[in-house]
């Protein structure tokens, strides 16, 4: 309904007030007169009038007044503007969902990307203010401040309300995607007590994958966020972590894995090779017993064409040293630049084991170890450390 | 939705002298094609932040200083006003800007409303 109400009258904090204010009319009044016949249309409806009725107090606004009181008037069919609706309103608006248009004006490129998380998660995960700033430990206050001043940038500058044309959507859409799957990966390695951002990442996902149904990668995002979370359950045992070889897997959620897959399907389906449908094929492979260690460095391979990032020519190292042996996966390994990585510190030292050169497999054991700001990891590397 | 597009023509893009003709032809042709955008009111392109003077009050007095009042490398070298229906349809006018091609930053402002209707 806040999606509705913000398309309608291009303001979030008008639109946020008049919802509210339509709310308290709604619970002074249903008990006595009843609920309507279409609530939604009547709270909108409502609504509508209350931001008219403000929009009528505030000079600056004459324009805009000017246009929604047309709308109104075209919508009532003829009758009186002003009449307060009856309980049973029988003209029944079509109010179309706009919660795409929604997404893509949270991930405006002109909101700072912080901006973009918070208001995402605010207007459309609907989380409240002290939940989101709880989930990326921020002061409230701070956090309310980001807010209202995203808010005041979209009014201000005219930020539109639209989906982006054709030639403007893959970047937009990139940039939604990204939004999403940071929110994803906050939550992930969140402890359970702030709250399940992954839950809100993936609801976020999948109403996408509603909302834009040919799209590969939005179908890859959401399939490499369920077949992640799938494994939430097995990844700590006592407080330490678990590596993914050694987990239980009794306690993955095989239904998540299903759904995870049957995303997957879809966007290969869509002849999808994007960045998320290449990570999300690896996550799959990753789960099976035996693992295809060739298919999977293949994928990283590709990946690594559209994703330059260190970390995943890391995991390409990684693949590449289980699949033809541990002096090639070395090989790519001292390529990579990372300073301070501990993950790189920690694929050196298996591959040196594996090649038996236990005093460097040690000593690079020893550096992950104390790269790390993890209890839990820090503790793995120490047992890996030990086993040598 | 009045927006103003400021320029800065970048590190070393100055210097207008010091373009070949052909280059300042072809940057000529951009903006004359730039300005016939519905909606674009032509600026000013100026002169460089060397031949800025910069006031402030200081103590009570008005101070004058040679140069312009942000650093050099960030000072501005020309704008424009334009009328657009929303952001996004300004971000489309503003990437045409040719100074963008030559390692030149656009920012778009909008203009403050101070009342009584657009």
């Amino acid at each position: 309904m806040l999606a509705t109400l913000i398309g309608l009258l291009g303001d979030f904090e008008l639109a946020e007030e008049a919802a509210q204010q339509a709310f308290a009319v709604a619970a002074e009044r249903w008990p006595a007169d009843g609920v309507p016949a279409n609530p939604r249309a009547w709270l909108i409806t409502t609504a509508r009038r209350r931001a008219l009725d403000r929009l009528r107090r505030e000079r600056t606004f004459q324009a805009k007044a000017a246009e929604l009181q047309r709308e109104l008037s075209a919508a009532a069919n003829g009758r009186d503007p002003h009449e307060a609706p009856t309980m049973f309103e029988d003209d029944d608006p079509d109010f179309r969902d706009e919660r795409l248009e929604l997404i893509f004006t949270c991930c405006h490129p002109a909101l700072a990307p912080e901006a973009q998380v918070a208001l995402t998660l605010r207007t459309l995960g609907g989380l409240t203010t002290p939940e989101i700033a709880a989930a990326f430990l921020v002061a409230e206050p701070t956090m309310a401040q980001r807010l209202v001043r995203a808010k005041r940038k979209i009014r201000d500058a005219a930020i539109p309300f639209r989906v982006p044309g054709e030639a403007q959507l893959p970047d937009r859409l990139a940039a939604v995607l990204a939004v999403v799957y940071l929110i994803f990966n906050a939550g992930y390695s969140a402890p359970p007590e702030r709250g399940s951002l992954t839950g809100e990442a993936i609801r976020l996902g999948a109403a996408l994958a509603e909302l834009i149904p040919d799209e590969a990668e939005v179908f890859g995002l959401l399939a490499l966020m369920m077949l992640h979370d799938s494994r939430r359950a097995a990844r700590l045992r006592d407080g330490d972590l678990v590596p993914l070889a050694e987990q239980d897997r009794s306690l993955w959620d095989h239904a998540a894995i299903a759904r995870g897959r049957t995303a997957l399907d879809r966007a290969l389906a869509l002849h999808g090779h994007g960045r998320y449908v290449l990570q999300a094929a690896i996550a799959s492979l990753h789960l099976e017993r035996d693992r295809d260690w060739p298919q999977i460095a293949a994928l990283y391979t590709r990946l690594a064409v559209i994703d330059r990032s260190p970390v995943v020519a890391l995991n390409r190292a990684v693949a590449v040293g289980e699949a033809d042996g541990p002096a090639a996966g070395l090989a790519l390994l001292d390529r990579i630049e990372l300073p301070g990585y501990r993950y790189l510190h920690s694929a050196r030292a298996e591959l040196l084991r594996r090649l038996g050169r236990p005093a460097e497999a040690r000593e690079e054991y020893r550096r992950a170890a104390a790269l790390s700001d993890d209890a839990a990891e820090r503790r793995l590397f120490e047992r890996r450390l030990e086993k040598i | 939705m009045k927006y103003v597009v400021f320029i800065n023509l970048g590190p070393g893009a100055r210097g207008w002298q010091a373009l070949p003709e052909a280059k300042q032809a072809e940057v000529q042709a951009a903006w004359g094609e730039l300005n016939q955008t519905p909606g674009l009111t032509p600026g000013a392109g100026l002169q460089p932040p060397e031949t800025a003077t910069t006031l402030r009050m200081e103590h009570g007095d008005t101070l004058i200083t040679d140069g312009p009042y942000v650093e050099t490398k960030e000072a501005l070298d020309g704008y424009f006003i334009l009328e657009a229906a929303d952001l996004d349809a300004a971000i489309e006018v503003a990437k045409k800007v040719p100074a963008l091609q030559t390692g030149g930053a656009v920012e778009i402002r909008p203009v403050m409303d101070w009342g009584g209707g657009s």
